[in-house]
């Protein structure tokens, strides 16, 4: 238990916050490489997944990419994309973010789709015959009751980038990592241990937020009928 | 190609490894879930706690988690016990959910019938609810199957031997052909290990030879 106190201590400690390598930069760098990569994921996944879902047609090659896309291991495609691109030890927010990015794009369609799968046929067809364009459908029926669902996804992406941009530091890629990585070498556990706990309770915070904020995005009706069933 | 060819004994026992350190954290997920899903289906109180335990678990990121248990575990840094340990945690967190609603997906007039017929609790639990939970519970497994392979990798970063090794190597050479060798072994355990489950399935599961598609869309 010692050790925890130690790395208690060293966050604790103010001399470790400022400066390019502190804390303060750490966390910042690690928020906003998350933030670049879910939006980005989001761009490409969320539409995807509404056409696929609202059509019903590509589920089949959604559902094989996004399994193919689990089983890539994420050092492996970061370190891939990093030599492949040419990024140098320094420059690694491109490769990264794309990574992080791929990673995060199942979840967010696997949501986006299954969100919207799930919609009792009936609840679309009656839209159709009031007159709503497909597109009205889209964004006026499918998405509120499929916004649980869609917030899920994007949930679990976040928290997964998170995690994976812990990793990402191994590339000279900023963040949390790098407290870890950093420590290893010389044998420093406080400042690994602090890492590992300061990138734990990043993560948790993120999940406690969002999780907050699903239940304040779906709609009172939506609330109500997953309550009654 | 060549590389790979020239270095096919390397590839082999850093494989050997890979796959030492990713079984042990799919059985004993599979072992542990399947009773704490079991429990969770039982009794709603239980079911709170485990599914935000489980969301709690899935949350810790992975490297982070290879540096905290050897302080909590008392091992070494350098121990593959570690990952196996971490690596289970992962593999409970995505199978406690799906464990405890196959449970739940049993329907319940077979249920009632097996009490009908004189079932006693122990006997429905292995001969009926065990048995039609069975599809889902498999699903799961390849899901955490995958998930396992992929993060044993993440290891090399601490100094475990596996695959990943060609991951850190290979970046620190900028070698891109080493890179792809270790992305395209772990694709290929992955694969191996599926289509395993998958057979494994169809031994132990014969009654469910028209398989659901819709089991591979969750998460």
């Amino acid at each position: 238990m010692s050790f925890v106190l130690a790395a208690l201590a060293w966050i604790a400690d103010p001399a470790h916050w400022p400066g390019p390598g502190g804390i303060g930069t750490r966390l910042t760098q690690h928020l906003w490489y998350s933030v670049l990569a879910v939006l980005l994921a989001g761009v490409i996944a969320l539409p995807l997944g509404l056409w696929i879902g609202h059509t019903g047609r590509g589920r089949g090659v959604a559902i094989g990419i996004s399994g193919a896309l689990r089983a890539l291991p994420s050092l492996g495609l970061l370190t891939f994309l990093a030599v492949a691109l040419g990024v140098g030890i320094d420059g690694a927010l491109l490769p990264s973010t794309i990574v992080l990015a791929v990673l995060a794009v199942p979840p967010i369609l696997a949501g986006a789709y299954a969100g919207v799968e799930a919609i009792d046929p009936d609840v679309v067809d009656g839209a159709r015959a009031v007159g709503m364009s497909e597109r009205q459908i889209v964004t006026g029926v499918e998405m509120p009751l499929a916004a649980p669902m869609i917030l899920g996804g994007f949930r679990s992406a976040t928290l997964q980038v998170i995690a994976t941009a812990t990793i990402a530091a191994y590339l000279g890629l900023g963040g949390l990592g790098r407290l870890i990585l950093d420590g290893l070498p010389v044998r420093d556990y406080s400042r690994m241990l602090a890492g590992a706990v300061l990138v734990t309770v990043l993560a948790l915070l993120v999940d406690g937020l969002l999780t907050l904020l699903q239940r304040r995005l779906t709609t009172a009706g939506v609330r109500a009928s997953i309550g009654a069933d | 190609m060549r590389w790979a060819l020239a270095n096919a004994g390397q590839i082999w026992s850093l494989a050997v490894n890979h796959v030492v350190i990713a079984v042990p954290p799919i059985i004993l997920s599979l072992l542990l879930s399947v009773p704490l899903g079991w429990w969770a289906h039982r009794h709603p109180a239980v079911r709170r706690v485990l599914l935000a335990g489980s969301g709690f678990l899935y949350a810790l990121p992975s490297l982070p988690l290879f540096v905290i248990l050897p302080v909590l575990l008392g091992t070494r840094i350098l121990d593959p016990v570690n990952v196996v340990v971490a690596l289970t945690l992962y593999g409970i967190a995505l199978m406690v959910r799906t464990a405890a609603e196959a449970f739940d997906a049993v329907d319940g007039t077979v249920r009632e019938s097996a009490v009908a017929v004189g079932h006693s609790p122990t006997q429905r639990f292995w001969r009926v609810d065990l048995p039609l939970a069975g599809p889902p519970l498999l699903a799961g497994l390849r899901v955490v199957s995958a998930s396992t392979l992929s993060l044993v990798s993440v290891g090399a970063l601490i100094g475990v031997q596996s695959l990943g090794y060609f991951f850190t190597d290979g970046y620190t050479r900028s070698f891109v052909t080493e890179i792809a060798v270790g992305i395209i072994g772990t694709v290929l355990l992955a694969v191996v290990f599926d289509v395993l489950l998958v057979l494994g399935g169809r031994v132990l599961l014969p009654w469910v030879r028209a398989t659901d598609t819709r089991t591979g869309a969750s998460g």
